[in-house]
């Protein structure tokens, strides 16, 4: 998935999710004070099935989850160790 | 009393797998043979004898999902269910420590797993949550512990109340606010300013073994702190309080089952006006409202865990809301209604109805009380639909909807 589709997804979700048609890429939804703990929680788990990653411990950062922009580099780079580390075993 | 369960309804039919009743029956008979004789002395003592720990811990009862395979949530479900039919209390206990162990199981470092979750799996240490304060209930990402960071770790200072197994416990999951944001800490008991306050004479649910725990100055080191600054609340304490809310769902089809049986054993036995009391219309609808509660109660557990199983546990925390309100709330009815079938007999020692009635109001306000729940999911529904439609409209545009949402 490029990062473009990333991006639109991830930003249907949040749109749709948070009442917010107008939230750009950049926008902070934490400022916003968009997100609930529930949510929250919500997110990293479709972020994870939709995208076929594993958001871990470390990957907790809020601005890893602040934007649909931060969540699209998110994606992209977790993509990228898992597609090296496949690169790697094969 | 007996320590065999009555034969229930076949569940077969309802999708459980050979294995998962297999489980079951090893579950029903555990908590039969070990828990049940030991129900009533709890409830009088407010206490779990420590050999009883050490048996659930021997049979398993303490393993977090990390230990099945495959993993197998309506198995742990059927697990509480069975526990709590014998004793809401030792459910309790089983409860928030497999909170804590799922909150480690999937935020802990891979260093902090291996260091912490088979301490935990074989009850060599056992955990309890501490989220609530004097001043903060149900708004809990408002709590008022503080943690800063000093030296190599941290300090915390702040009071928590009403904590489940804090008499016993020997690590807290801890949730505190840094600067930065919500934080949570494993917290030892033996950390230097921690005082434990046993706290006795509740309601129900008497053998919690409840405490209010003192942090002055208690200083943990830095790989104590679970999850990053800023998600204690809304990834941790959220991982935590979601799993216990299934947990507890199935505990109130248990602790229900329990009222449903005593009642039909009652209403069969006990003779009136020349008649089992059973034979009369108006019993007969006590009893048909007990049975249509608990069954539904059971089915929306099982959406639950199935959910659980296939989404994860976020995606599946709107179903386990929704089991934990409404098998809550029923069973309050449902331990009301088997109280009243007894008559005088019901408000005696002689039968654990009074028990089962007095656990059951507590399970109405813990894992987010009914109030609470009121609001999340009708919340969380909407919030659905409008991401349901938003993918929609963006599958339009090229992509597949998900299917899980
Ligand atoms: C037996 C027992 C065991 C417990 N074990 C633990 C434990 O292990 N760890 C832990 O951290 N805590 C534990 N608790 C605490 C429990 O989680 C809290 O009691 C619960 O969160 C509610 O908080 P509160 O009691 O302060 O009530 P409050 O939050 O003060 O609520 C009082 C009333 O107001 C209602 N209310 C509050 N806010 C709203 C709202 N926004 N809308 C509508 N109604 C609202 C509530 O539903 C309730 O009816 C335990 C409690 C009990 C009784």
């Amino acid at each position: 998935m490029n990062d473009g589709t990333v991006r639109d997804t991830v930003g249907a979700f949040l749109r749709g999710a948070l009442r917010h048609n107008d939230l750009a890429d950049e926008d902070d939804v934490f400022a916003l004070g968009l997100i609930s703990s529930m949510f929250a929680m919500e997110l990293v788990e479709f972020v994870e099935r939709e995208f076929g990653i594993a958001v871990e411990s470390e990957d907790l950062e809020m601005e890893n989850f602040q934007s649909i922009a931060a969540i699209t580099r998110l994606v992209a780079a977790k993509s990228a160790v898992a597609g090296a580390a496949r690169g790697m075993v094969s | 009393m007996s320590t065999v369960r009555p034969k229930g309804v076949s569940r077969r039919e309802l999708g459980l797998s050979a294995r998962q009743l297999a489980l079951e029956a090893e579950y029903q008979a555990f908590a039969m043979q070990e828990v049940a004789p030991l129900a009533e002395q709890i409830d009088r003592t407010e206490e779990i004898p420590r050999p009883l720990v050490d048996r659930l811990a021997s049979a398993g009862m303490l393993r977090g999902a990390a230990f099945d395979e495959p993993p197998d949530p309506i198995a742990h479900g059927l697990r509480h269910e069975a526990l709590a039919y014998a004793s809401a209390s030792v459910e309790g206990l089983v409860n928030v420590h497999l909170m804590v162990t799922e909150a480690l199981e999937r935020w802990g470092t891979a260093l902090q797993r291996r260091r912490w979750v088979p301490e935990l799996a074989t009850g060599a240490r056992l955990a309890a949550l501490a989220i609530t304060e004097p001043e903060v209930g149900s708004d809990a990402s408002s709590v008022r512990t503080r943690a800063r960071a000093a030296g190599r770790g941290y300090v915390l200072d702040g009071r928590k109340k009403w904590i489940t197994c804090g008499q016993i416990a020997d690590v807290f999951l801890v949730l505190a606010r840094c600067e930065e944001g919500p934080a949570t800490f494993l917290v030892p008991r033996d950390a230097p300013g921690l005082r434990i306050e046993p706290i006795r004479g509740l309601l129900g649910c008497r053998g919690y073994m409840l405490a209010e725990l003192h942090l002055d100055s208690c200083a943990v080191p830095a790989d104590h702190l679970l999850g990053a600054v800023g998600a204690g609340f809304s990834h941790v304490a959220t991982t935590a309080l979601c799993a216990g809310r299934v947990n507890l769902a199935w505990a109130c089809v248990g602790v229900g089952q329990a009222c449903l049986d005593a009642a039909l054993r009652h209403a069969g036995e006990r003779r009136q006006f020349g008649h089992a009391i059973e034979d009369f219309e108006l019993v007969q609808r006590i009893l048909t409202r007990m049975i249509a509660r608990i069954d539904a109660a059971f089915l929306l557990c099982l959406r639950a865990s199935h959910e659980r199983a296939s989404g994860g546990a976020a995606a599946a925390s709107m179903e386990a809301a929704i089991a934990k309100y409404f098998a809550s709330t029923t069973l309050t009815r449902v331990a009301s209604d088997a109280l009243q079938l007894h008559g005088a007999l019901g408000c005696s020692a002689e039968v654990p109805l009074q028990r089962y009635f007095r656990d059951a109001k507590i399970m109405e306000l813990i894992e987010g009380t009914t109030q609470i729940l009121e609001t999340m999911i009708a919340r969380q529904a909407s919030s659905r639909a409008r991401v349901a439609s938003a993918l929609g409209a963006c599958a339009g545009n090229g992509r597949e909807q998900s299917a899980s949402l």
